[in-house]
């Protein structure tokens, strides 16, 4: 369910790499904990972000979570469809609910993080511990 | 699931907004058990009553129901709570979850003279049933048919044959009732009413859209809109203080801060810019601080709405306030409450 070419973060979001690219929006399992979203908050396009860096907000009716870029770079388009109707990330959190798109600073992050399988793995921990 | 004052309940069952979309347009149900019954009997009970509760006992009749409140000394929310009238000395009060144990304690201390109080929240189950088909809905299943109850009437029903007190009540904003039956029937009357209500397009709906509804229809929530430092002045639900109705708990502290002036007031704001001010955000006004005290996405309206406390000077309608949602001036204004209104009124 969550897509093999994607790589994720512990705090729920993916990266897509295409060429020195990266995509990012959250995880199907973010979207659900959240429920109806209805506030997305991007960065502007130019804003360069740290692996690990606060990039935005994600709002529902009940939470509010931050959101946490998983690479480092410079920020060259935000999805303004999702800004206008946050509906889309819960209907295709791996699709059309991305979020941000990277100019990525380096290449070596993105082996850092999870595999799908792994976070999988990660998933299931921490419904356990709930 | 999250716990909820010890009880296991679900803040969805599909989606927040969907579940709030049933309850507005068609009918919803939701297990609101939690809520702490209690019952008052005996010759004296009116007697302690018109002592506990602010509104005025004495003018309830048999089978009727008033929205009240336990206030401190100081006029300020033990809790708030519905009387329920079964007979000239026999009353149930319907109280917050998590308050339950305090307002049985409470009410116990402060009673005076012969009477019973009796803590029947684990006897009974409660179900609402919310909505402009709740009505159709439940008389399917209802004998004799509620459908003429009037609004915060009830009576004893039997509810697929079993016994039941059915009241026209609710937390939504809407028509509908909610349904008291003994807890080994609650689950068969839930399921029942799912599969006979599936053409009325009815869904279980969880705490997140009681929440919602709630707080569209400006229906107060204690531990966030009211609690031990707010008085009903303050909440704007001064309409269930009756000062006149004879000595009450409370009614020193209120009477002399009706004549002091009433330093801050409950009113609605929906924002301006964007986000959703929460619980606890702080409230800037031109008159001084003040305080978010609920606030949430309205699904009816499309845009975000809450309530807060604010100083008396700055709570008429267009004022602007700036909240700080985490760090972020955003502006809000003051608006006319409630948020959301039903068409048709319940005689």
């Amino acid at each position: 369910m969550n897509p093999e070419d994607l790589r994720y973060t512990q705090s729920h979001e993916w990266v897509r790499i295409d060429g020195d690219v990266g995509t990012i929006g959250i995880t199907d399992y973010a979207q659900k904990e959240l429920g109806d979203i209805v506030y997305l908050e991007l960065p502007e396009v130019g804003h360069v972000f740290n692996a690990g860096e606060e990039f935005g907000t994600v709002e529902s009716v009940k939470a509010v979570s931050e959101l946490f870029t998983p690479v480092s770079g410079e920020i060259v388009e935000i999805n303004k469809g999702a800004v206008t109707e946050p509906g889309i990330v819960n209907d295709d959190p791996f699709g059309d609910g991305w979020m941000i798109k990277l100019k990525l600073s380096t290449d070596e992050e993105v082996q850092k993080l999870l595999t799908a399988e792994q976070y999988e793995e990660y998933v299931k921990q921490e419904e356990k511990e709930k | 699931m999250i716990d909820f004052g010890g009880w296991e309940m679900p803040v969805q069952y599909g989606g927040i907004l969907e579940e709030h979309r049933a309850v507005r347009e068609r009918v919803g149900l939701f297990d609101v058990s939690h809520m702490g019954r209690l019952e008052v009997t005996g010759p004296d009970s009116l007697p302690s009553l018109q002592r506990l509760t602010p509104n005025d006992v004495s003018r309830l009749a048999d089978g009727r129901c008033q929205y009240s409140a336990f206030l401190t000394e100081r006029g300020t929310y033990v809790d708030d709570l519905l009387v329920y009238r079964k007979s000239a000395d026999e009353y149930m009060l319907v109280v917050n979850a998590s308050n339950t144990p305090k307002d049985f304690e409470w009410a116990r201390s402060h009673a005076r003279g012969d009477l019973r109080i009796e803590n029947a929240t684990n006897r009974t189950a409660l179900i609402a049933v919310q909505g402009p088909r709740a009505a159709g809905l439940l008389s399917r299943i209802t004998e004799p048919d509620p459908s003429d109850l009037p609004y915060y009437g009830f009576r004893e029903c039997s509810v697929l044959g079993e016994a039941a007190l059915v009241s026209r009540t609710g937390y939504t904003g809407e028509d509908g009732f909610e349904v008291c039956v003994a807890s080994e029937q609650a689950e068969k009357v839930f399921r029942r009413l799912l599969e006979e209500g599936r053409g009325d397009g009815v869904l279980a709906c969880g705490l997140g859209a009681r929440d919602t509804l709630r707080l569209e229809a400006k229906m107060a929530l204690y531990g966030n809109d009211i609690d031990d430092t707010v008085t009903p002045w303050e909440a704007d639900l001064g309409w269930t203080v009756k000062i006149k109705k004879g000595d009450f708990l409370g009614r020193d502290a209120l009477e002399a801060q009706k004549a002091e002036g009433v330093p801050r007031k409950l009113v609605g704001f929906e924002m301006i810019d964007r986000g959703i001010a929460r619980h606890g955000y702080a409230a800037h006004t031109a008159k001084g601080e003040g305080v978010v005290t609920s606030g949430t996405h309205s699904p009816t309206l499309g845009k975000p709405i809450g309530l807060a406390l604010l100083p008396t000077a700055a709570t008429g309608v267009g004022t602007e306030l700036e909240v700080d949602i985490r760090g972020r001036a955003s502006t809000a204004r003051v608006v006319e409450t409630p948020f959301y209104k039903r068409e048709k009124e319940v005689r």
